[in-house]
């Protein structure tokens, strides 16, 4: 490990740390054939992020690498405080639970209902009903589904079906909430009000990192841009798409 | 340390699944059962055949039998000579009125045992039954009572001992392989169940995955899924096999009692207390590991994102 990943830990309190930390990562599925090269970024604490690029731009590899899915040919990854090459099987699962994750194709159970949904994700992490059953409506309210409660994904709209998912996402208070393609099903107006609520959870205190195609959305909120290109950085920084080098 | 309700939660999704997966649960639990009801079978002919053998060895006894003429005086001294052996238990005589009493009402229809009026032609056919208090002194005790003067004839029980164990030793062979062959079906089936079963909860997997969920959570359900056909598959054929042994061993005595004066069954409380834990330790058994083993190469498959 280097000296950058010390220097990052014993930082002062005046400047947020780092919640992701990629130190000169590279991932290569076929030998030679970067899917990622030498990528080097931080996030941190209570910043949003986009991530734009062409597909094949290296995103996917990115989040997987995040969420440890895979493990990085080179380099290390720091996510929520672990370091990723040092974490063992048994503890993925401890490193997601910081990670709330939203995607394009919502990923919702058909077969339960909105409240179902969100309390999965607390079911699962052996969270106890009582706590269930006081923070399910609660995060409910937050995206404005308090009335929906009972009903099933198939009968909402595909905005609806989104803030469902931002609700399970949320509802275990993560550190970082991860979203791929959040707007990519949706129309503009409900692309815009799935926006604003990751604005409104940026804002509670949650890093947000939106890994978009949106050029619309990202010129419009003026939020730091980090564009992938063909496994490469080749742009971060603050603005709007139009700002990045592509 | 996962909690209480996490079994719960197992044991409720396990039997969910069971019921989702109704075509392929199904045929393991048929399976299951067929495999240990023939283990069953087996362990019943098995350790019946065992308990005839035993039975015949200590109640047969052996049969002595006198040179022709010998006179009632020479019979007791045999009977004393015999009586000296510390593996004798004890000596019954039978004349030959009793030898042919017996024979007419076992073997003769009334009508032609009536036919022999007075006669009797096993006149010379008295004998001692001799009963042993260590059957393994068998042989001994026949060399040396053949040794003694006035003896005609000594028949043991070795014979019937040793087509039993011959007939024991085919069947312990026979089933071995036949439930060595229907267990490795039974835990391959129960393998397919919880493969399918994982296949149809894909994306309920992949999101806990994602959300963070332990692989003990995520294992839970399919492990109880497999250990509960197991189960099943245990407590159907031992249902079916305490009524039919029950009715069966009734049934024989009832139609061969004469030959049940000989031979008797081991109960059927004695046959289940061996044949309930082995055969739920063996469904059970196969259907961890099975769907362990089926687990550990599906999970793999499943990607978060």
């Amino acid at each position: 490990m280097s000296d950058k990943f010390d220097l990052y830990r014993a930082e002062s309190e005046e400047i947020e740390p780092p919640v992701i930390l990629l130190e000169e990562v590279s991932k290569d599925y076929v030998e030679g054939q970067h899917a990622l090269k030498n990528v080097s970024l931080e996030i941190r604490k209570g910043e949003f992020v986009f991530i734009v690029g062409s597909s094949g731009s290296g995103k996917s590899t990115l989040i997987k690498l995040l969420l440890k899915e895979i493990s990085p040919t080179k380099g290390h990854i720091m996510v929520a405080g672990k370091e990723l090459s040092r974490l063992r099987e048994n503890s993925i699962c401890k490193l997601r639970r910081s990670i709330g994750i939203v995607f394009q194709d919502f990923r919702l159970l058909k077969d339960r209902t909105v409240f179902d949904n969100v309390a999965f994700a607390q079911r699962v992490l052996e969270v106890p009903n009582y706590k269930i059953r006081r923070d399910v409506p609660r995060v409910l309210s937050i995206v404005g589904l308090s009335e929906k409660l009972r009903s099933y994904p198939d009968e909402l709209s595909g905005g609806e079906q989104q803030r469902v998912a931002l609700a399970r996402a949320l509802v275990n208070n993560p550190v970082i909430l991860l979203a791929d393609e959040p707007t990519g099903n949706l129309d503009p107006r409900n692309s815009w009000e799935i926006m604003h609520l990751l604005e409104e959870i940026n804002r509670r205190g949650t890093t947000v990192v939106v890994v978009t195609h949106n050029r619309e959305i990202v010129d419009a909120m003026q939020k730091r841009v980090i564009t992938l290109n063909k496994g490469v950085i080749i742009g971060d920084q603050k603005g709007g798409y139009s700002h990045a080098k592509n | 340390m996962p909690k209480i309700s996490t079994f719960f939660y197992g044991i409720g999704q396990g039997i969910k699944s069971i019921f989702r997966n109704r075509t392929f649960s199904l045929a393991s639990i048929g399976t299951m059962a067929a495999c240990l009801f023939l283990f069953g079978v087996f362990y019943i002919m098995l350790s019946n055949v065992e308990y005839i053998v035993k039975n015949a060895e200590t109640n047969v006894g052996i049969t002595v039998f006198f040179d022709e003429g010998i006179t009632d005086e020479q019979i007791e001294e045999i009977r004393a000579q015999i009586m000296t052996r510390a593996e004798v238990h004890t000596v019954e005589y039978i004349s030959a009125e009793q030898a042919w009493e017996n024979y007419k009402n076992t073997k003769l229809s009334p009508e032609l045992a009536s036919s022999f009026g007075d006669d009797n032609p096993l006149e010379d056919s008295a004998s001692f039954t001799v009963y042993l208090n260590d059957v393994a002194m068998q042989d001994s005790l026949v060399r040396f009572v053949k040794g003694l003067p006035g003896v005609r004839k000594c028949n043991d029980a070795a014979g019937i001992a040793d087509t039993l164990s011959g007939f024991n030793k085919v069947i312990t062979i026979g089933s071995a392989v036949i439930i060595t062959i229907l267990l490795f079906v039974a835990a391959f089936l129960i393998g397919m169940t919880v493969s399918t079963g994982v296949s149809v909860r894909r994306e309920e997997i992949s999101i806990m995955k994602l959300i963070g969920a332990s692989n003990f959570f995520i294992k839970i359900p399919f492990v109880v899924e497999g250990v509960l056909i197991g189960i099943i598959g245990a407590v159907i054929p031992l249902v079916i096999i305490r009524l039919a042994y029950i009715r069966i061993t009734n049934m024989l005595a009832e139609k061969f009692s004469t030959m049940f004066n000989m031979v008797s069954f081991l109960n059927v409380e004695t046959v289940m207390k061996v044949l309930i834990p082995a055969s739920l330790a063996i469904g059970i058994g196969i259907g961890f590991i099975s769907s362990r083993f089926t687990l550990r190469k599906q999970l793999r498959k499943i990607e978060v994102n």
